[in-house]
């Protein structure tokens, strides 16, 4: 049974890794500005070299082709090479993704400490000067435009993971405070209390597991927004990272880096969704 | 002991006094974006264009503070009077960073392969005049000669672009003549040179260049960031720097920023005037219309964009040549003054007529269009929403719309769906013939109309005919002619709005010495080779 | 009431109220180019200075405040809506539908949609008026904003169909839409609301950067996103503290809507 699970969830997964690759081929195909190449506003260029240039992508017209072809080369380990930086696709995933999983653990590391520690801790307090500052710190922080966090990283000298964490932790601390603070307002918490239970007794068998599959889910999408931060973080600080490689990428319309990147965003979205789904499920049958 | 350590020192004193001699230390600068290319024939952007300029060996350079050619790895040239063969002799003795003898057979491979059809590069292309092949004859161990099947204008000076490749060396591209050689490349990060041990070139006092020990090139497209950096005193020279920047850092310490003057960049509107473009036909109507056009012109207050968006480093264009550009500008030319009364007089005549304020044709259509220009330079976004209140006051209401670039070009190169655009040029030719392309009907980068199959109007004609008379003339002076007479055409007719031209700004850290930055490219390394830093800098590196 | 969220109350109020005042209170147009002083500092006729073009900054803001305060929360309540429909609703009916809900937020969390905004952009006319272009940018992030929530909506849409209240209300006869609307979506309030308030900020910057594909609030008319893309050059702070008057002003504004509402967020 439990194979059985797994097994449909793999299936799952593939055909939306499938899915998401081919949409994204089709979005980049038919957005305006595929087939420009900035070199053609050259005066230098003759007329035979811009025609060239306009050639060189009629491989991509047709997306369907062009998909399955990559598909088939994928699965020999062939990743296609990068228009614009003319490199192997599987060189320039491999050389940068430390740079963004380091930007991502990280950064999501002090999100999720301080978000919780502000939630808990603010739960646990009771006091409502101590809940208004971290709403009004987790306010700040979501106002902050992510270019001028990144000069203030700059003006600090504060490493690139302060700032994904703090475009991450708004958004979990508003959540988790919610979540935490709707689960102590319920009746069964001030029964527990009445009859003598610690605080962290409380806190660990009577508010986790209630909030559990939420926090589970939101876990998830944490790592989302983390991945999606790098784009900005990494673009804005010089890293050389596969948010950097995304956007320059989106902007030079490189198709077959774009496919690729989706499906790593693609895939590391859908396992980190289905392990909060897998501990949100485990969470469900324990209460059962 | 004593002794020992007595050594040591008067040792260690020897090697100091060594590197002092030498210069040494890292300099550090900025690229704006990822080089695409480090295969000098297929350079195309601006950062391989850089690092191809410290590392490649030309035969001949355009000196960039007097603008005269230079031999370099060539001693002498010898052009012919119809510009179609070239004959340079070399300098002895000139190896690549590899070791591998430099030799005529060199400068063969490199024509040769310059030259392939397959290339599709803008330094090749600057050479095609003509079908038919190019020969190349070696006339002596030092000596070879270069034959192109047409005419090219300014052929010896096209040199300076073409970095010599060697045939023979195993490291092919790697292996290099310039003062420079890339060291380390770490992609999306930064790009870092060595000094070319094997460099042929010496000062005056017999030492070997370049100073510098190496120049440590960071990747970092964020100009606040680069803008930061500076003032902390981790980079040592900003080329092109934004005048917002210029003047923050000359209210501090004026010694480090320079304004070169007026550089050879321009900033123009035009409009749409393709006959097949997906726009209403009234509206081509009045794009087609030079005293649209120039209505236009009249109405924009060129005085206030140069003050207001680059704060006075930029002064009001005339025409399609800077006055940078000594010997091709016209200076008998005047630019268009801010003049709005003017401006409708000049519409009455084709009908328009203001009503409530707002302008319309004669046709009852209110004068209403589009401006795009390519998001992310703040500068154009600046000029677009000062002209919109500029067209405003003679009752036009212009849509401001900047597009991400490869929208853009999609629209103004292919697609034709707009109505007008502000773009510029950048690192533009001194000689007119590198513009062929923009001033020919017939060509992909005629904006305002391209790929014309015969003139459309007379005045383009004019052009066209004008283009290649001062194309197949070797007489500077007849030539001059010519051009001042399409110089002339273009501010009477307007098919460019020309705008502004941007002074040359950059920034210098002090312990850069040597430093003279100037209005070409590239403007403050030009001299890379005697550029060197200060001890104190040099020993805290 | 207590005092604070009384405070963040009036504080709401007081800018909607200034905002509406717009016409009334600013010294000059929103598009009114004082030439002869740009980049100026606070004066008596410019309080807050004057931006690049030589606008006044204050009338921007006030203006400004109207566009973004009017139509981010609209568009964060279609987000949250859609969450609700998409993740909420999908969660609650469970099996199949929640993994097929789960799978499309997963799908549409992983693509790249600058391109889908980038072609909505070439479909639209270029002589667009600056309120239809900041409309229909408004209703895009909308619509594309409501993933993240779908999720944690989904997740608690399940635990609650299987908890005792909602089992015992099935037994007394309350079935599929009704019993969704009246005992599972008041429990999804908490994350209603968060996502509710996260959004609106993070739409009033999305409005911003989307300028670079050309949609968003279109020259010259002002709003938080645009005053706030001046603050990408400002190296010192200290040195023009009132170009950050609008990045103050929203956060005050943010974290005053997060008071008001907190005791609701967290009501049971």
């Amino acid at each position: 049974m439990v194979w059985k699970k797994i097994l449909r969830r793999l299936s799952a997964m593939l055909a939306t890794l499938l899915v998401a690759g081919l949409l994204a081929a089709t979005l980049v195909r038919f957005a305006p500005g595929f087939d420009a190449d900035e070199r053609e506003l050259d005066p230098h260029l003759n007329r035979e070299s811009v025609q060239a240039l306009h050639q060189s992508r009629l491989s991509e017209h047709n997306i369907l082709a062009f998909y399955s072809n990559y598909l088939r080369n994928a699965v020999h380990g062939e990743l296609g090479r990068s228009r614009s930086l003319d490199q192997p696709v599987l060189s320039l995933l491999r050389d940068r993704w430390p740079v963004t999983a380091r930007l991502v653990a990280i950064g999501l590391f002090l999100a999720w400490t301080l978000a919780l520690g502000l939630a808990i801790s603010g739960a646990l307090i009771r006091w409502s000067p101590y809940d208004v500052l971290g709403t009004s710190v987790s306010g700040i922080a979501l106002c902050i435009p992510a270019a001028v966090l990144a000069l203030l990283s700059v003006l600090l000298r504060i490493p690139g993971e302060a700032v994904v964490a703090c475009i991450v932790f708004p958004k979990v601390y508003r959540y988790t405070r919610n979540l935490i603070g709707k689960t102590y307002s319920q009746p069964h918490i001030t029964s527990a209390r009445s009859r003598g239970l610690s605080e962290m007794r409380i806190l660990l068998w009577h508010v986790f597991p209630i909030i559990g599959p939420q926090m589970a889910a939101l876990a998830g999408i944490s790592v989302g927004i983390a991945v999606g931060a790098t784009v900005a973080v990494e673009s804005l600080l010089g890293l050389p990272g596969l948010g950097q490689l995304a956007w320059q990428a989106a902007l030079a319309r490189d198709l077959p880096l774009l496919i690729n990147l989706t499906l790593v965003i693609t895939l590391v979205t859908l396992l980190a969704n289905s392990s909060g789904d897998l501990i949100a499920e485990m969470f469900r049958s324990s209460e059962a | 002991m004593i002794r020992r350590l007595l050594c040591s020192a008067f040792c260690l004193l020897l090697i100091s006094a060594g590197s002092w001699a030498q210069g040494g230390g890292e300099l550090r600068f900025c690229l704006r974006g990822e080089p695409k290319t480090f295969d000098p024939l297929k350079v195309d952007d601006e950062p391989s264009l850089s690092i191809r300029y410290l590392t490649g060996g030309v035969l001949v350079r355009i000196d960039r503070k007097t603008q005269e050619l230079q031999p370099e790895l060539a001693k002498t040239w010898k052009l012919s009077k119809d510009s179609r063969e070239i004959t340079f002799t070399l300098r002895h003795g000139i190896l690549f960073s590899d070791g591998t003898p430099f030799s005529v057979g060199d400068v063969a491979y490199t024509v040769e392969r310059l030259m392939d059809p397959a290339l599709h590069s803008s330094t090749g292309d600057a050479f095609r005049s003509g079908s038919g092949k190019v020969a190349t004859k070696i006339t002596g161990s030092d000596q070879i000669s270069i034959t192109f099947p047409a005419s090219v204008t300014g052929l010896d000076r096209l040199f300076d672009q073409v970095a010599m490749v060697s045939a023979h060396s195993p490291h092919k591209e790697s292996a290099v003549l310039g003062p420079f050689m890339v060291a380390e490349y770490k992609p999306g990060s930064s790009v870092l040179l060595r000094r070319n041990p094997n460099y042929w070139k010496k000062d005056t006092q017999g030492r070997q260049l370049p100073y510098l020990d190496s120049i440590h090139l960071d990747i970092q497209p964020n100009r606040d960031i680069e803008m930061l950096r500076f003032t902390r005193g981790e980079l040592d020279i900003i080329n092109a720097i934004d005048t917002e920047y210029f003047d923050r850092l000359a209210s501090t310490n004026s010694k480090v920023v320079h304004d070169a003057g007026v550089s050879l960049d321009s900033e123009q509107l035009w409009f749409n005037q393709v006959n097949t473009a997906p726009i209403p036909a009234y509206k081509r109507a009045w794009f087609q219309s030079t005293n649209f056009r120039r209505a236009v012109s009249l109405a924009i207050n060129r005085g206030d964009l140069a003050r207001v968006v680059f704060n006075g480093h930029a002064r009001p264009a005339v025409g399609p040549v800077s006055p940078a550009n000594k010997f091709w500008f016209n200076a008998k030319l005047t630019s268009d003054p801010n003049d709005p009364a003017a401006a409708l007089q000049r519409l009455q005549k084709d009908g328009f007529h203001l009503q409530n304020g707002n302008l319309l044709d004669k046709d009852g259509n209110p004068v209403e269009f589009s401006i795009v220009t390519n998001a992310g330079s703040k500068a154009r976004e600046r000029m677009a929403v000062l002209m919109q209140e500029d067209l405003q006051k003679i009752g036009m209401k212009v849509n401001v719309v900047p597009l991400d670039f490869p929208s853009l070009i999609e629209r103004i190169s292919q697609k034709f769906n707009y109505e007008a655009a502000i773009l510029g040029f950048a690192n533009v030719d001194l000689d007119p013939n590198g513009q062929m392309n923009i001033w020919l009907s017939s060509a992909e980068n005629h904006a305002w109309n391209p790929l014309q199959k015969s003139p459309q109007t007379s005045w383009e004609a004019e052009i066209d005919r004008l283009m290649r008379l001062q194309a197949s003339s070797g007489d500077p002076r007849k030539r001059k002619e010519s051009f001042d007479r399409v110089q002339e055409i273009v501010v009477e007719q307007v098919p460019f709005i020309f705008l502004v031209n941007k002074d040359a700004l950059s920034a210098v850290s002090p312990a850069l010495e040597n430093a003279d930055p100037v209005i070409l490219h590239p403007q403050t390394f030009w001299n890379a080779e005697r550029l060197t830093l200060n001890s104190a800098i040099r020993a805290s590196r | 009431m207590s005092s604070v969220r009384r405070l963040a109350l009036a504080i709401l109020l007081a800018v909607g109220g200034l905002s509406l005042a717009a016409d009334w209170l600013s010294p000059a147009s929103y598009r009114t180019q004082f030439r002869e002083a740009p980049n100026s500092p606070p004066s008596r006729q410019h309080l807050l200075g004057t931006d690049a073009m030589g606008r006044d900054r204050f009338s921007r803001l006030l203006y400004g405040t109207r566009i973004s305060l009017t139509l981010a929360p609209a568009a964060a309540a279609v987000s949250t809506v859609l969450g609700i429909l998409l993740g909420g609703l999908t969660g609650y009916l469970g099996g199949a539908w929640a993994r097929l809900g789960m799978a499309t937020t997963d799908l549409f969390l992983s693509l790249p949609w600058l391109f889908l905004l980038i072609t909505v952009r070439a479909l639209l006319p270029l002589n667009v008026s600056p309120l239809t272009s900041v409309l229909i940018t408004f209703l895009i992030l909308g619509l594309l904003g409501w993933a993240a929530s779908a999720r944690v909506l989904c997740a608690a849409s399940q635990s609650l169909r299987k908890s005792s209240f909602v089992l015992q209300a099935r037994a007394s006869g309350l079935h599929g839409v009704r019993l969704f609307l009246v005992h599972v979506l008041p429990n999804l309030k908490p994350v209603l609301l968060a996502q509710f308030w996260i959004s609106i900020p993070v739409f009033i910057l999305s409005e911003a950067n989307l300028g670079i594909l050309g949609l968003g609030v279109t020259e010259p008319l002002p709003s938080w996103g645009s005053l706030l893309r001046e603050l990408e050059g400002l190296l010192s702070f200290h040195q023009e503290p009132w170009k950050l008057a609008p990045l103050i002003l929203l956060m005050i504004v943010v974290t005053s809507f997060q008071l008001v509402l907190s005791k609701e967020e967290t009501a049971a």
